[in-house]
């Protein structure tokens, strides 16, 4: 059987564009197959953060992949920019996790103290009030203090995709939209793809399809243990520049203006926002910053994170159908240049990395 | 600062004058106005600049949906000057960019 | 704050809010009508009741008619709430309000409807063309306002562009107040004489509109007004403002000074609410705009929400005075009211004045459907007004892979200002439609989301009336 191409990604969000741009630019003819303008995916409600500080507690290696990925994006971003011709907004000032209490400081410090014990690259410092006013003038008198590590950025993760697709079209991938794909038959030497009347031949298939996944999956020998996990973000009216650092639940984007977040919810597939939660972000957020008060809101929005059960990322080769991948995680941003620089490689038939050793789908077996 | 009006005013029915600073500039102007009515009746052309590229721009629909007629208002920043009636005493800024923290 | 519990719920204070508040005050229903601006009215009777001019006759036997309506909304015995933004609904008709009152008063709290009407009617259609951002750029729609609710008038060098009745209407207004009018450049195609002369049977039909319009534009021939046909493309120039226009007529270029330009291109219902909630929408391509799909009573895609006047389609104040009737009519009878039968016999004679005054729509729509350049103008010409995107940078997203509004916006920026789409959306989807051959149906609008204008953080926080019942949010911290 001849292959239109060598491999086909499934999904043109943050996963699968940074897979789909790292093949291309490695000489592999690569197809992305993208569903509708109006689908729901999770790459346009990402916050935004380059994050690596608190994570990894289940698994240490989920921080040291985190890590990696955070190590690798300074050259990653620079390659999106180059071919984009545009700035992604990407900072690596460090990350601050405000504190609000004393109970609050004491716990963030002891779960950064237990991830920095199992790897002393994972550094972090404890701020009282007034060393964090120094870095943030604007915090509120409410706020105890915070704790701050030197591995966490931001990026526009909307110029981060506009990007992808930049370098993805100069390096010779082809990308097409309106093209969901229901079916994906395993045959002789590769895959059959079917998105409604069109048809394509595939050597390999990367199903980056977040929560399309659970269907296409068990297609190919695959499992994706994946829910979705609503998040509601308000973004605000432009502000001149008053934090220099990303926070967990406020972040100042280059253009000025404020991401607010920081909700977790189990609705299904409901994307909608709700007056609660809005009610409830919009609190968290004058709380450290009681200037924010008369700061307007432009839109506020719902997305679903692709949430496996622990969190964690799986990636995964099938066994009944080498050359079918799965590749899953709710950090896209964080992960992407991680998945276009190391991930790649093994699906491209080099040995996996040692650092994924944990990360398949068997880990959640019953 | 304040050219000639684009417009002039029409005979009116008789009504209070209110005393207003744009820009640090006092101005009387009928109760009846909104801020950008009475912006746009003392000659003020262009009201803001953008944040995105300091553009000039002045109202364009008046009636609330294009957003262009953002002025600061006794200090609260990027309100809508045609949804708002001038009151007296009213202190009216113009937006340069972008609004700070204040 | 409590939450505020009523029978009926309505959005917006022009001819269909007013005569929906009306006839349900009438049926016996509690009504609670919110609107934003500080005087009932809505666009087309702004400032009726109280009109700053000395001589409101200026403008018309058709507007000053509507001082009666406003009159009988205030008697009605309907709670009215003016300065107040509603800015998010769910769809159990919970309703999030913000009240602007005089120095800082005012407040946010919600609203729990038992059947809601969105009559928050149309906005003219943004008209993009190179320099339509310049300072002096204005709509007609808008000088109007500052004539009828300001008592201004035009003093300097204006010129009037586009095509449509609001043309000729304040092209009549500018003459009987004594104004002069550097030009009027009417940009109706010559092409779509042929197309609308099929629909001018029907539009006799309608009740003395043609007559109307015969009369508006004796005056204006009568008048010293240049009046400049078939002009096929529009731009401004000047620096820091407009001083002057340039046009092309059979290809030929004049320019003429100008210190004001005033454009119009027809109106076009707000759908912003109505996107909001997720109501369905077809893209009406008589009128080029999106409507919600409404039943024959106004109801929407979702129960108990309802749509009446020009938001739900653009057909003019006397059939957004009868729609809000209309829409009276059926939640009386689905709140228990009245009976079908009671219904019918009152909607009757409603319905059949609805159908005679819609008569006059095909035909006008067909005439003034706006040209092309101002549909999917150059490259050049700013389309989102907020961001200052390009037409031309929407045509690189569409290369880029944007096959929609959505991705088009998270790429370049376009539809993220304050405006949130409403000067862009249509522009965005039509240059998109165009570029990839497909249908304005496909292709969509933005997703809208709340809160539907901007909308301070204080008030988001303070406008909740939390269940008693719920369980307290857990925060979620990324492991």
């Amino acid at each position: 059987m001849k292959n239109d191409y060598d491999y086909v990604v499934v999904g043109g969000g943050l996963v699968g564009m940074a897979i789909a741009y790292g093949l291309a630019k490695r000489g592999v003819s690569t197809l992305v197959l993208d569903g509708e303008d109006s689908s729901v995916r999770a790459a346009r409600g990402n916050f935004g953060l380059v994050w690596v500080s608190s994570k990894g507690s289940r698994q240490i290696d989920y921080a040291r992949w985190s890590l990696e990925s955070s190590q690798l994006w300074p050259g990653f971003c620079q390659e999106l920019e180059d071919a984009s011709g545009m700035k992604l907004g990407y900072e690596k000032p460090g990350g601050i996790m405000i504190a609000m209490n004393e109970e609050s400081l004491a716990s963030s410090a002891a779960a950064l103290e237990k991830l920095h014990a199992q790897d002393s690259r994972l550094s972090y410092e404890v701020l009282d009030h007034r060393q964090l006013k120094q870095r943030i003038p604007a915090v509120g008198p409410d706020v105890t203090g915070a704790v701050y590590s030197p591995h966490d950025g931001h990026v526009s993760p909307l110029y981060t995709l506009r990007g992808l697709f930049a370098a993805f079209e100069h390096a010779g991938g082809v990308y097409r939209s309106d093209a969901r794909v229901d079916l994906i038959v395993p045959r002789d030497g590769g895959f059959r793809l079917t998105a409604g009347r069109q048809t394509f031949d595939a050597g390999k298939v990367v199903l980056c399809a977040g929560l399309g996944n659970r269907v296409l999956a068990p297609m190919v020998g695959l499992r994706a243990p994946v829910v979705p996990l609503r998040g509601q973000i308000l973004v605000t009216e432009r502000v001149k520049r008053f934090l220099d650092y990303p926070t967990l639940s406020v972040r100042q984007t280059a253009e000025g203006s404020l991401l607010l977040g920081d909700s977790a919810e189990d609705v299904d597939m409901d994307d909608g926002v709700t007056p609660g939660i809005i009610a409830h972000i919009a609190q968290k957020a004058i709380a450290p910053f009681p200037l924010l008060k008369n700061v307007r809101v432009v839109r506020a929005w719902g997305s679903l994170r692709i949430m496996t059960p622990d969190s964690m990322p799986v990636y995964e080769e099938s066994l009944a159908h080498p050359g079918a991948f799965v590749a899953l995680c709710h950090s896209g941003v964080t992960l992407a240049a991680a998945h276009c620089e190391k991930l790649v490689p093994w699906l491209m038939g080099a040995p996996r990395p040692s650092l994924l050793e944990y990360f398949y789908a068997k880990r959640f077996a019953v | 600062m304040p050219n000639v009006s684009l417009f002039s005013a029409l005979a009116a029915a008789p009504a209070a004058q209110v005393s207003i600073l744009i820009n640090d500039r006092s101005f009387s102007v009928p109760n009846y106005m909104t801020v950008a009515a009475a912006l746009l009746s003392v000659g003020v052309t262009q009201l803001r600049e953008t944040p995105v590229s300091n553009a000039p721009r002045a109202p364009f629909c008046m009636m609330g949906a294009c957003f262009e007629c953002l002025v600061e208002i006794d200090s609260v920043p990027n309100q809508q000057a045609c949804m708002t009636l001038v009151q007296p005493g009213m202190t009216i800024r113009s937006m340069i960019g972008a609004r700070s923290l204040k | 704050m409590s939450m505020t519990h009523v029978d009926l719920l309505i959005i917006g204070a022009g001819p269909a809010g007013m005569s929906c508040a009306i006839q349900a005050r009438e049926a016996g229903l509690d009504v609670l009508l919110l609107d934003e601006n500080q005087q009932p009215g809505g666009q087309i009777y702004r400032s009726v009741a109280q009109s700053p001019l000395a001589d409101p006759d200026l403008l018309g036997k058709d507007y000053t008619a509507g001082a009666a309506l406003v009159k009988r909304f205030l008697a009605s015995g309907a709670t009215y709430w003016p300065g107040t933004l509603a800015w998010q609904i769910t769809r159990d008709r919970q309703v999030s309000f913000t009240r602007n009152g005089a120095n800082g008063s005012g407040g946010s709290g919600q609203i729990q409807a038992r059947a809601l009407v969105i009559a928050n009617g149309a906005q003219e259609r943004p008209v993009p063309f190179p320099g339509w951002t310049l300072p002096g750029v204005m709509g007609i729609g808008a000088a109007q306002t500052l004539l009828k609710s300001a008592a201004l008038l035009p003093s300097q060098r204006v010129v009037l562009a586009g095509s449509g009745p609001l043309l000729y209407l304040f092209a009549w207004q500018l003459i009987r107040s004594g104004s002069s009018v550097a030009a009027i450049l009417d940009t109706t195609p010559r092409a779509n004489r042929f197309p609308a002369l099929r629909y001018l049977f029907s539009a006799l039909r309608a009740p003395g509109y043609l007559l109307k319009g015969m009369g508006l534009l004796k005056t204006i021939r009568g008048s010293a007004t240049p009046h400049i046909q078939h002009v096929e493309s529009l731009s401004a120039q000047g620096q820091g403002a407009v001083g002057s226009v340039r046009y092309t007529v059979k290809g030929r270029e004049t320019q003429i000074d100008s210190d004001l330009l005033l454009v119009h291109q027809g109106v076009i219902p707000n759908v912003q609410l109505t996107r909001s909630l997720g109501c369905e929408h077809r893209w009406d391509e008589m009128q080029l705009c999106w409507r919600p799909e409404l039943d024959e009573w106004g109801q929407t895609s979702l129960t108990g929400i309802y749509v009446a006047g020009d938001g739900g389609g653009i057909d003019g104040a006397k059939v957004a005075e009868l729609s809000g009737a209309v829409a009276a009519l059926q939640i009386g009878q689905q709140l228990g009211f009245f009976t079908e039968s009671v219904r019918d016999t009152e909607a009757r004679p409603l319905k059949r004045q609805l159908n005679a005054h819609r008569a006059i729509r095909p035909f006008l729509d067909t005439l003034y459907r706006p040209a092309d350049i101002f549909r999917r103008p150059s490259d050049p010409t700013i389309v989102c007004r907020c961001e200052e995107v390009s037409a031309g940078d929407i045509r690189a997203m569409s290369r880029l892979g944007c096959s929609g509004p959505n991705q088009a916006k998270s790429f370049s920026r376009c539809g993220m200002g304050p405006c949130q789409g409403r000067m862009c959306g249509i522009t965005v989807g039509e240059i998109l439609a165009e570029a990839r051959h497909a249908p304005m149906q496909k292709v969509g609008y933005y997703r809208i989301r709340p809160p539907i204008k901007p909308v301070q953080l204080i008030d988001l926080a303070n406008a909740y009336v939390p269940d008693a019942d719920a369980a307290p949010m857990a925060a979620f911290v990324p492991k």
